[in-house]
């Protein structure tokens, strides 16, 4: 147990390390659903699955779904002012 | 403020703060410890109520009120980003394009996952009192389980099946439905948001008393909350353009 648990806490380090390294905003989006994903693994491991589901519905889907959605709508407006 | 006396208030503020966190760190029990203050007073209070699930007990019956503060706190946040994200003066709105071309087998996972989602968030709601999930995990499967029509690639569809006038009326409805009951109890037995309610037998979906009820109109609110939320983003994204080229 001990063992499953340093793993999935170390996978929360790294899928965080990646998505503050992580360069272009609408990749960042992937990354951070992905950090979601390995936080609902380790809230699994310490045996809160209400916490979990939300994390899985917030945090891995709705939260970087918004974040995609914000950098197309910005992307959008630069291309229209370049464009004009 | 000069750099220096900023720098100066940061310093005094950040110590007492690193001297507390310390001193509050180490005096908590040991992580992974068997000893826990608050689940021997929490699962007896929860048993008692015949909530099998005792976060939900905590949720929705030992501390309702600070739910209902949560509540409060998503209806007021989705309604200042629904107000910030609103087609301003130069802006119109469009009928939504066809978005193109999706794979077929996208397509088909899509139409199949739909109906599977829908059913998981209603059974995550319902079950709120005696397994994992409640009004809100449900409220969000649900929500997000209506998007993946956009995934198919058939937003029109999207924006057909989810009129924005109702589900504001389900967020608000629901948020107001949380003080009826907790008012309800307040006239029952004296208390705001008191478990008035007849308990049933232990671990049936009617056992809970008034957790089923807000885990319910929690459901709904938060199915209201979040599509009226993603709905102004996919508006800004997809039917809002502004005005000079919308004319041309």
């Amino acid at each position: 147990m001990t063992a499953l648990l340093v793993l999935s806490l170390v996978l929360v380090a790294v899928a965080a390390t990646g998505v503050v390294l992580t360069e272009r905003p609408e990749r960042q989006a992937v990354t951070l659903s992905a950090f979601g994903l390995t936080l609902v693994l380790l809230l699994m491991m310490l045996q809160a699955p209400d916490v979990a589901l939300s994390e899985l519905g917030i945090g891995a889907a709705v939260v970087p779904l918004m974040v995609m959605l914000t950098i197309r709508t910005i992307h959008k407006d630069h291309h229209d002012r370049d464009g004009s | 403020m000069s750099r220096t006396a900023r720098l100066l208030l940061f310093a005094a503020g950040a110590s007492v703060l690193a001297a507390t966190f310390v001193a509050g760190t180490f005096g908590m029990p040991e992580f992974g410890g068997s000893e826990h203050l608050y689940r021997d007073l929490a699962v007896p209070a929860a048993v008692a109520h015949h909530t099998a699930n005792v976060v939900s007990a905590v949720n929705f019956d030992q501390r309702a009120i600070d739910t209902f503060g949560e509540e409060t706190i998503l209806i007021a946040s989705t309604l200042g980003a629904v107000t910030l994200l609103r087609p301003s003066r130069e802006e119109t709105v469009r009928r939504p394009p066809d978005l193109g071309h999706t794979l077929e087998s996208t397509r088909l996972v899509g139409y199949l996952l739909l109906p599977l989602m829908l059913m998981l968030g209603a059974d995550v709601v319902l079950h709120g009192g005696i397994t994992p999930g409640g009004g809100f995990q449900g409220g969000v499967i649900l929500a997000t389980g209506l998007h993946i029509l956009y995934v198919t690639g058939s937003y029109p569809t999207l924006d057909r099946l989810r009129p924005t006038g109702p589900f504001r009326a389900a967020e608000a409805l629901g948020g107001a439905a949380f003080g009826i009951v907790g008012a309800a109890g307040l006239v029952g037995t004296g208390a705001f948001l008191d478990n008035f309610l007849p308990f049933g037998s232990f671990g049936q979906i009617l056992s809970t008393g008034t957790v089923q009820v807000l885990n319910i109109v929690v459901g709904v609110e938060v199915v209201g909350s979040i599509v009226v939320l993603l709905g102004a983003f996919f508006e800004q994204e997809i039917s809002v353009r502004k005005r000079s080229e919308a004319s041309r």
